[in-house]
């Protein structure tokens, strides 16, 4: 009998490239939900430090070392990226697997900038918006995850189940900004 | 409308949900009598002026927050978490 | 005509358009109209009720007359005006409001009707028989009444909306505009610029005076090219900011193709901005106002201003005998620019007898035109002075009543402006809107030098507040001439004077209202129409207050305004609703079953936002019936097979889990083993059904709540109130898991046998008893197994991280058709449930209490949980109210609906006799008839006893007896077998 076969959220939808922007889909592995448990936080961030390499991330910050990436992703939650959790954080916070709850994507290039201006009602715009720095918002209709990865490069998160506007909704926005030449 | 979220900053009305007074975040007594538990549930003020809502950062970091707003003037005057106990007491 | 060696156009590049499918030929830098006044086409349309020809008033967005349809087909849009239309190679445009034509509109004859067309007249007209308003008057007056029409089609242009932010918003780049941009840039601020023209320059571009030693619009073009170049400014042309909202957040409406001849396909028309700004200025002019005078309405007959606008910043003088009237110095300067380009000026009239000279020209001091002629477009005028009348032929007439600072959004948080005497006007209350400061000719201040010393004075007072340096520098050279006015509004005569030009409304209609009582001024806006429509009264209602006044014996600040709303201009609504056309109007939620679903032509139905699969049609099936009653069959025969990922599942930690769940949910949870499912009920604190699911133990402190699907977001909301709100101290930490995991239903007798097919380790009674949970081994992959039932069968719902859940789906499919089973939807699922009597939200629809669905047991008598007090108030349970029961029909007819409402065999079925009413029908193969579930008044104990299910919508009525709501298997035998 037949195995299982992986398939990632935006199969057959990525990569779109239009103007000066292009979308592909993010391969970032482990995705794992952190929250610390009653009191537990200056715990779970030596842990984070001594296993991981990564700073315990502040509201709307991200860190990064090596592979690993840590993103602040809710009141009380953070999201270690790219490793596997170290199995010492698991008395002290709640880990939860979320390697495929979410489609991730990234949209790169020097009109990416007006392309999320037209979806996200918040100021992204390098001066207010800087690398490493994240934010939860909505992305059209959708709520997000958005963090800065680089000069003119975000990653995004939506739910996995939402792909497809995802790209639906990515795709009217950098049709518009390229029309404009 | 803007609300600045503890947590998040400043954003637009549109990532929160608008729950209504914040007496929802003082819950009665299982045997406080019937007459708190219908304030509790029923019974609201209208103010022209100053008034404490609950909102609910949806689309942002989860918290729920209580807003001090002036209903005339449209102004918000303060934002608070609710679970941390700085929001509590008052009407 | 056009004048040699005029205007800001390009006479090198020619642009051909059509009005009412002439050709004409223009410049690129003219609007539309520009274009047809230099065609020497005066007539642009036709008024709202009257009828009567009308021409263009104005050279801006405050145009009350001149509205066009532009372009044809689904994307035709109506009421454009003329004077904001850029005009391109191709344009199209058509008069409005007229039939069979512009020169030739029957409904014409309302002029002669006029004097029963006066204020309210439908109030009075159309009154009785009462009958008729439906069938007849309303059908008439709408299509007669109105401006342009929409095509009725879709419309599949494009429109966007977008976000931006900034420090300062200047709204407004004229003079004033552009210094305190200018202002701000320097000093680092981040400014944005908006200007509904798409020329910066405001006034400056239609006039001759000069900044600095250079003509007007020439510094205004080196102060854009300045800001330009700066990093910290965005310019934003031909955008409109149309509102001003809390907390510094502003609408506008950017232009965007709209004055392209070759569009991109994907370039949108429009852009509909929300600008969050940390302060703001509003330096968006004046609009000049007109003299309400008999027949003050014919083509030809437009503002001083414009006549200017026209002559300096296209090349056009409108007429070959040009008359001016004003009670103004500012008209005067029409007469001086047209005379210098050598247009024949016949006359200036100004109603003040001390008016300063103007060389060059007739004056007429102390004198009015009280009166005009001319059928299609002005021929002559009247002048009465106290030596008498004369009469003097024109084609043009420009007047000037003063000017109007353009106050408007300083009005859209409710406040209102304040009367200045010296210039006859309203001007902005100072902290009208938090963070908008005025600055200019909008606040009041006419000169030139006033305008450029205010836009820097606001800029500076906006950069202290931000805390940045204030730049130090002179201010340009300007005139400081204000120029000096008299009060005039309406010429006193017989016979009709316009005020507000787009609505038809005369100082006869004002007066009128005034007569009947409507003496406030919202109440004389309702009454006469005056103010509403495009325009709101941009052009009118200084002088509709002044008359009102007058009549009413009041000052006008004692009138008052009526309310500026937002928008400011017109804004489409396919602008504010950019991106939520087709597929943008909501996200599709897709399960990883989906293509799968769709690949066997399964018809994919919408709960919430997501789309699952309503039947799996197979060869031969015809209607949705059969697939139907062969999917619950093969549930209850053998197995099935249906995707379950959509109901919300929530991951809960940590030690105060089990406490947590007693408190949220009626039943309790910290007596749950580990490796048990329980089904919940969760309440809202007023006593009634939020929500239902199962919720299984996976560790010690470790749970996963399951939620309906439609409740799912309902749910996490609650929980986190509970949580943040109620209960801070619980140690507890939970995240919604919906989206990482796939599950499926296996359900039927066979699928135990199905999955030891499957899974890595085999399933025994022993070890995976009903509502048993645990990990399991898929194929080497690490799943999680519930044992539960939805269908009432022995079943099992399996989960695997969402990546293999295609896979699995597939895979459990062909497993499932080699035992005679296959795939079931949501018709299946409905049709099983219902046998076995299971809720749904049809019935836990917020008015039920547990008691009512029979579960008041389930409310544990030991412990608090939310909604347990008020669940006890009298009148929540017991006979009185209605009860979850279960219904097959008994009589005759068969059928039965969802809907109908319940009445006793004998009673009348009205409403006073209701008894209740039916939530959930299915036909049932398995029991060979309709079931149906709903709630009866005191329905438990009427089991066996008969009832009328009448539905009166469908005019059905059917006898049923009333039975448990479990049709199918009481005792449960199945599910544990």
């Amino acid at each position: 009998m037949a195995d299982l076969v992986e398939r990632t959220p935006c199969k057959g939808l990525l990569p779109l490239e239009i103007g000066h922007a292009v979308v592909r889909e993010a391969r970032i592995g482990r995705m794992t939900v952190i929250a610390p448990f009653k009191g537990q936080q200056a715990r779970v961030a030596q842990i984070l430090k001594s296993a991981h390499g990564v700073a315990f991330p502040e509201p709307n910050r991200s860190s990064e070392a090596g592979g690993c990436r840590v993103i602040w992703f809710a009141r009380g939650q953070i999201m270690l990226v790219g490793e596997d959790p170290d199995p010492g954080l698991k008395t002290h916070a709640a880990l939860t697997d979320q390697s495929d709850a979410w489609a991730v994507v990234t949209l790169e290039g020097a009109a990416a900038e007006d392309v999320l201006a037209r979806l996200v009602p918040v100021d992204l715009r390098a001066a207010a918006f800087k690398t490493g720095q994240t934010l939860r918002s909505q992305l059209q209709h959708m709520n997000a995850s958005i963090t800065r990865i680089g000069a003119t490069c975000f990653q995004i998160m939506v739910f996995r189940s939402m792909a497809a506007t995802l790209v639906h909704d990515l795709r009217s926005a950098m049709e518009g900004v390229a029309a404009r030449g | 409308m803007r609300i600045t979220c503890p947590i998040c900053g400043e954003r637009d009305r549109r990532e929160f949900y608008y729950q209504g007074d914040a007496v929802a975040l003082r819950r009665p007594a299982p045997d406080a009598g019937e007459a708190a538990w219908e304030d509790y549930l029923h019974l609201r003020e209208n103010p022209a002026g100053t008034t404490r809502d609950l909102w609910y950062h949806e689309a942002g970091c989860g918290a729920w927050l209580v807003v001090t707003r002036d209903t005339v003037t449209h102004a918000v005057q303060a934002v608070a978490l609710a679970g941390d106990g700085s929001a509590e007491g008052g009407s | 005509m056009r004048v040699e060696g005029r205007g800001l156009i390009d006479r090198a590049r020619p642009v051909r358009f059509t009005f009412d499918g002439v050709p004409h030929g223009g410049f690129a830098g003219d609007t539309l109209a520009s274009a047809l006044l230099a065609n020497g086409v005066r007539m642009h349309g036709r008024s709202f009720k009257y009828h009567r020809p009308r021409g263009v008033l104005t050279a801006g967005s405050e145009e009350p007359n001149a509205l066009v349809t532009i372009g044809t087909g689904p994307g035709a849009e109506p009421n454009v005006r003329a004077t904001m239309q850029e005009l391109h190679d191709g344009l199209a445009a058509r008069s409005q409001n007229c039939w069979p034509s512009l020169r030739h509109d029957i409904m014409a004859v309302n002029d002669l009707a006029a004097p029963f067309l006066g204020a309210g007249f439908y109030y009075k007209t159309f009154m009785w028989p009462r009958t008729f308003w439906e069938k007849l008057y309303e059908p008439l007056i709408r299509k007669a009444a109105g401006l342009g029409a929409l095509s009725g089609a879709a419309n599949r242009d494009r429109y966007e909306k977008a976000h931006a932010f900034c420090d300062l918003l200047v709204i407004g780049a004229g003079p004033a505009g552009l210094m305190a941009a200018l202002t701000a840039a320097r000093a680092g601020a981040d400014v944005i610029l908006a200007d509904e023209g798409f020329r910066a320059g405001g006034r400056l571009t239609g006039e001759t005076e000069e900044i600095d030693g250079k003509p007007g619009h020439v510094w205004a073009e080196d102060v854009v090219a300045e800001l330009d170049a700066m990093p910290n400014v965005r310019i934003m042309l031909r955008t409109t900011v149309t509102g001003a909202y809390d907390q510094g957040t502003y609408a506008a409406l950017e232009r965007v193709g709209r004055h392209l001849a070759a569009r991109p396909d994907a370039l949108p028309l429009e852009t509909f901005w929300r600008i969050v700004a940390r302060r703001a200025i509003l330096a968006a002019g004046a609009i000049e106002r007109p003299v309400a005078f008999r027949n003050n309405d014919r083509p030809g007959i437009m503002t001083a201003g414009a006549v200017r606008t026209y002559l300096n910043r296209w090349g056009v003088v409108p007429g070959h005998r040009v008359a001016v009237f004003g009670n103004n110095d500012d008209a005067h300067r029409t007469v001086r620019d047209l005379t210098a380009a050598g247009a024949h000026v016949v006359a200036l009239v100004d109603s003040r007898h001390d008016a300063p000279d103007v060389a060059g020209v007739r004056m007429f001091r102390g004198a009015m035109v009280s009166d005009t002629r001319g059928r299609r477009g002005l021929e002559s005028i009247t002048i009465r002075s106290v030596s008498g009348e004369d009469h003097l032929a024109v084609d043009c007439l420009a007047m000037s009543g003063g000017w109007n600072p353009t106050l408007h959004l300083t009005c859209h948080t409710n406040a209102r402006p304040l009367w200045r005497e010296n210039i006859l006007a309203f001007v902005p209350v100072p902290g009208a809107v938090p963070g908008l400061s005025a600055a200019g000719a909008c606040n009041g201040a006419f000169a030139t030098a006033d305008c450029l010393r205010e836009g820097r004075d606001a800029a500076g007072a906006v950069l202290v507040d931000l805390g940045h340096a204030v730049p130090q520098g002179t201010l340009p050279r300007a005139s400081d001439d204000a120029g000096r006015l008299a009060p005039l509004w309406a010429v006193p005569a017989r016979g009709r004077a316009w005020l507000d030009f787009q609505n038809d409304v005369t100082v006869k209609d004002v007066r009128q209202a005034a007569q009947e009582n409507f003496r406030s001024v919202e109440h004389m806006k309702r009454y006469t129409t005056q103010g509403m429509a495009t325009d709101q009264g941009k052009n009118s209602n200084v002088a509709a207050l002044a008359i009102l006044a007058d009549v009413t014996g009041r000052t006008i600040p004692e009138t008052g305004t009526t309310t500026f709303r937002p928008p400011y201009s017109p804004v489409p609504i396919a602008a504010m609703g950019a991106g939520g056309q087709g597929k943008g109007f909501a996200p599709e939620r897709f399960t990883t079953s989906h293509a799968a679903s769709v690949e066997r032509g399964a018809p994919m139905i919408e709960a919430g936002l997501w789309y699952r699969p309503s039947y799996f049609p197979e060869a031969g099936e015809t209607n949705w019936r059969q697939s139907c009653d062969r999917e619950v069959a093969l549930v209850r025969e053998a197995v099935g097979i249906c995707d379950v990922s959509t109901l919300g599942k929530i991951d809960l930690q940590g030690p105060d889990v089990p406490a947590f769940l007693d408190l949220l949910y009626a039943n309790r949870f910290s007596t749950l083993k580990v490796g048990r499912v329980r089904y919940g009920l969760m309440l809202r604190e007023d006593g009634h059904v939020m929500d239902d699911g199962t919720t299984a133990r996976l560790g010690e402190h470790h749970y996963l709540m399951t939620t309906t699907t439609a409740a799912a977001g309902q749910v996490m909301r609650h929980l986190e109130f509970v949580h943040q709100c109620l209960c801070p101290g619980l140690d507890v930490a939970f995240t919604s898991v919906t989206e990482q995991w796939a599950q499926f239903a296996v359900a039927g007798p066979e699928s135990r046998a199905l999955l030891n097919e499957l899974l890595d380790a085999p399933l025994s009674d022993a070890v995976w008893p009903f509502m048993a949970c645990g990990a399991v081994s898929v194929k080497g992959v690490a799943g999680r197994l519930f044992r539960i039932s939805f269908s009432g069968e022995h079943a099992y719902e399996i989960a695997v991280p969402a990546r293999y859940g295609a896979s699995l789906f597939r895979l459990l499919l062909s497993l499932a058709e080699t035992r005679g089973g296959g795939a079931y939807g949501m018709e299946a699922l409905n049709v099983l449930r219902i046998e076995k009597g299971h809720i749904t939200h049809a019935e836990i629809h917020g008015r039920t209490t547990a008691d009512d669905i029979g579960m008041g047991r389930m409310v544990s008598p030991a412990k608090d949980c939310i909604g347990k007090t008020m669940s006890e108030r009298p009148g929540l349970s017991g006979p009185e109210r209605e009860q979850l029961v279960g219904l097959r029909p008994v009589g005759d007819v068969k059928k039965l609906t969802a809907g109908a409402h319940l009445f006793d065999p004998d009673d009348e079925a009205v409403r006073v006799n209701g008894k209740g009413y039916v939530t959930s029908v299915c036909y049932s193969p398995t029991l060979g008839q309709m079931l149906a579930l709903g709630f009866l008044k005191n329905g438990r104990a009427r089991h066996g006893q008969r009832v009328r299910a009448v539905d009166h919508l469908r005019d059905l009525e059917t006898l049923c007896e009333v039975v448990d709501p479990v049709f199918f298997d009481p005792e449960g035998e199945r599910v544990r077998g």
